[in-house]
């Protein structure tokens, strides 16, 4: 489709503009942008060891974006899906401690399940208020957020807490049996496979099936979805519990092949980084995966541009929001005709009239 | 940039000196990558700071170059960093300095990279249980919230001391019990109020801690959590008095800071550097306190009297000496239960005291 073409490269373009601007911008602080450019290159792209970087930095943040892409088909705002991730590390870690779980691929399913059943659970209920209380989900799922944190610091600190760990409060270490490795020796780790197919799957659901056209139609016109005789709430909170589900699950990857233990380090900011990378992919989970990967790669290379250039980390950050920026302004430019059309020249002679006097 | 091109040159030099192997000392000094690693901002005021003003001395020395990356959070993305310092720029001695790198990202990277030296501040290394090529490295920070109290002791008029802590853990719990024991040598009725804020960097939650201790009459504050900046200024907008902690927080308050406990981290830096360059053993466990040279004190604030310097320049010269412990019983918690017997002693050394779980008489808080 030409349009959707056009869409992509105009994303793309906002993309290389935000570069060339960061380029000034590292000119003025004495660096050579060139440098810049080819460090920025190398840091992310650049070779094997650079895309397992990035690769691994991604993975978190498919499954945290697709918190914010469900619920936003729709039509819900959730920006609470740090609070799900916690959660769910705190779930995976948790079973593992309560029941003599089997050590093997059916345990750490178990696990993920768990982690992602607490997320999903969490999501649903600012749903739920929604629905049911009429609180707005958006700043219902920020605050929900703080507590499920402070939830996870009181059992990880408390209950849970063990005691072997005297310095950094964690659970107990999960099983190596219940871990997970690397991908064929590499230090990506299967957390990437779960993003993409999580995508694809939530892909797949909107734009394949019966149920998630009725969801698009739910987030298009909510009145027009009750009058035709679409069950609203009950999609709003399948949304809510797919999105969740997916946080949840991040947090139980990011315990089973990360932490091996949940503790205060889950709680790094993946899910609000989610939030940034479905908004740019416009809740479109499979654009979500490239959208995921260039966050990584600026993640890594901005690790390599401290290393050479001795430039705070704040300068990724301003490439990212240098970024973040043009792609919300090329939204302006969106489905534009192309070529140019004759302006309206009426519209300018009325306005002189009331200025002249 | 003239800095660079001499210190390449130095390189070069020393490079050629120990190729034609015209001098023992030239391939004692050979040329290595060191990369420093930060949880938060290298100019926090705070812990991030101290370690990175020791960075900051290791670039001055012949044939070292130094790889830094700041902000760098405790998951896999200090993994990648790690192996990116290695993989990239050819690190042969990796400081990851925040506590939360040690398990399980040292570990994991340190079984990766045998041949590489990792030196973690804070960890606990135990023989047989870690790697031999990870180490870590830690400071007796207590001795300076000692001397701090001393200070605090002497300086307060109300008798009532402020804590800002981020959690209840032992590294944490030592301090608190060293300053208050400090004061409480000085006026044995002294009570220090600790407030939990619940994590390392929480700056609201330190403003409104400081601003409510302020209200309930405490007069001098010390702290510990990552950045005292926030800490330090409020209290002395509160028109109370400061001992800093990590760094000098001196500037942001010069009347309200009486003194301050100190990293001075550049001495098990150089531990490690040394090890590494003349093809040593990597110490693997490498504590230090005041006579070490591993922590210091801050200099005295305008508003310090000269009965409290003296007072805790004398305890101080002990400590150096090695003469005195802090830990020794009899020695009650916050809850009147005897934790350190009669005529029990604890040497900093001590392992026992890395994992202290009460708080002692004269401080008002729980650990719960």
């Amino acid at each position: 489709m030409p349009a959707r073409l056009a869409n992509i490269l105009l994303t793309v373009g906002a993309l290389v503009a935000a570069l060339a601007v960061f380029g000034v911008f590292a000119g003025f602080a004495g660096v050579s942008p060139v440098q810049v450019w080819m460090l920025l290159f190398k840091g992310a792209f650049g070779d094997w060891f650079a895309w397992q970087n990035t690769l691994q930095r991604a993975a978190p943040l498919m499954l945290t974006a697709l918190c914010v892409a469900l619920p936003a088909r729709a039509g819900l705002v959730v920006i609470g899906g740090e609070g799900a991730l916690v959660l769910g590390g705190l779930a995976c870690a948790a079973l593992a401690q309560a029941l003599p779980l089997p050590q093997n691929w059916l345990g750490l399913v178990l696990c993920c399940a768990a982690g992602a059943i607490a997320g999903g659970l969490w999501v649903v209920l600012a749903g739920t208020l929604r629905q049911w209380r009429g609180i707005n989900e958006t700043i219902s799922s920020l605050l929900l957020a703080y507590i499920a944190i402070g939830l996870f610091k009181h059992l990880v600190e408390g209950p849970l807490r063990d005691p072997a760990s005297l310095n950094k409060p964690s659970t107990h270490a999960l099983a190596a049996g219940l871990q997970i490795g690397g991908i064929a020796g590499s230090d990506v780790h299967w957390g990437i496979v779960l993003g993409v197919a999580a995508c694809a799957a939530a892909a797949l659901w909107l734009h394949g099936t019966t149920g998630g056209f009725a969801l698009r139609v739910v987030g298009g016109n909510p009145r027009a979805a009750q009058l035709v005789g679409l069950p609203a709430t009950r999609l709003v909170l399948l949304a809510c519990g797919l999105g969740g589900a997916a946080a949840g699950l991040a947090g139980a990857v990011e315990v089973a092949a990360v932490h091996t233990a949940a503790n205060a380090s889950l709680i790094a900011g993946y899910g609000y980084a989610g939030i940034l990378v479905s908004f740019i992919a416009r809740h479109e989970p499979i654009a979500v995966v490239p959208v995921a990967i260039l966050f990584g790669g600026f993640g890594a290379a901005g690790s390599l541009l401290q290393r050479r250039l001795g430039l705070p980390d704040a300068s990724v950050l301003v490439l990212q929001g240098i970024a973040f920026v043009l792609i919300l302004a090329s939204e302006a430019l969106r489905d534009r005709p192309w070529r140019r059309q004759p302006a309206p020249a009426v519209e300018a002679a009325p306005v002189a009239a009331v200025v002249s006097p | 940039m003239s800095q660079q091109f001499n210190r390449r040159d130095t390189l070069k030099s020393l490079a050629a000196l120990g190729a034609a192997g015209l001098s023992p000392l030239a391939f004692a000094q050979k040329p290595i990558t060191v990369g420093v690693i930060y949880v938060g901002p290298r100019d926090d005021y705070g812990y991030n700071q101290a370690q990175a003003e020791a960075a900051a001395q290791l670039k001055k020395l012949p044939g070292v170059k130094v790889v830094e990356e700041e902000n760098v959070p405790e998951t896999a993305a200090v993994q990648k960093t790690m192996a990116g310092m290695i993989a990239q720029d050819g690190a042969t001695l990796l400081f990851p300095t925040s506590f939360g790198y040690f398990d399980p990202h040292v570990l994991a990277v340190a079984a990766k990279y045998p041949e590489v030296r990792f030196a973690h501040c804070g960890g606990l290394w135990t023989e047989g249980k870690h790697p031999k090529n990870a180490a870590s490295f830690f400071g007796y920070i207590d001795e300076c919230q000692y001397l701090n109290g001393v200070i605090a002791g002497h300086m307060s008029k109300s008798g009532k001391l402020g804590f800002v802590a981020a959690k209840p853990i032992p590294q944490v719990l030592r301090n608190i019990n060293a300053f208050t024991m400090g004061a409480r040598s000085v006026k044995p009725d002294i009570t220090t109020s600790v407030i939990f804020t619940g994590d390392w960097s929480m700056p609201v939650k330190e403003a409104e801690a400081t601003n409510s201790l302020a209200d309930q009459g405490v007069d001098v504050f010390t702290m510990h959590v990552d950045g005292p900046k926030v800490i330090v200024e409020t209290a002395a907008k509160r028109g109370k008095m400061v001992c800093g902690y990590h760094a000098s927080q001196a500037k942001l308050a010069p009347q309200a800071y009486l003194t301050g406990a100190e990293w001075n981290w550049l001495t098990a830096y150089n531990t490690f550097i040394d090890a590494a360059r003349n093809g040593k053993p990597h110490p693997n466990f490498v504590r230090g306190g005041l006579k070490e040279g591993f922590v210091k004190m801050s200099a005295y604030g305008p508003a310090v009297t000269d009965a409290a310097k003296k007072q805790a320049d004398a305890i101080k010269a002990q400590m150096v000496a090695g003469k005195f412990d802090i830990f020794k019983g009899p020695l009650k918690d916050n809850k009147g239960k005897v934790v350190i017997p009669a005529g029990k002693v604890f040497t900093q050394t001590d392992l026992e005291l890395e994992k202290m779980d009460y708080l002692v008489e004269g401080v008002i808080g729980s650990v719960a």
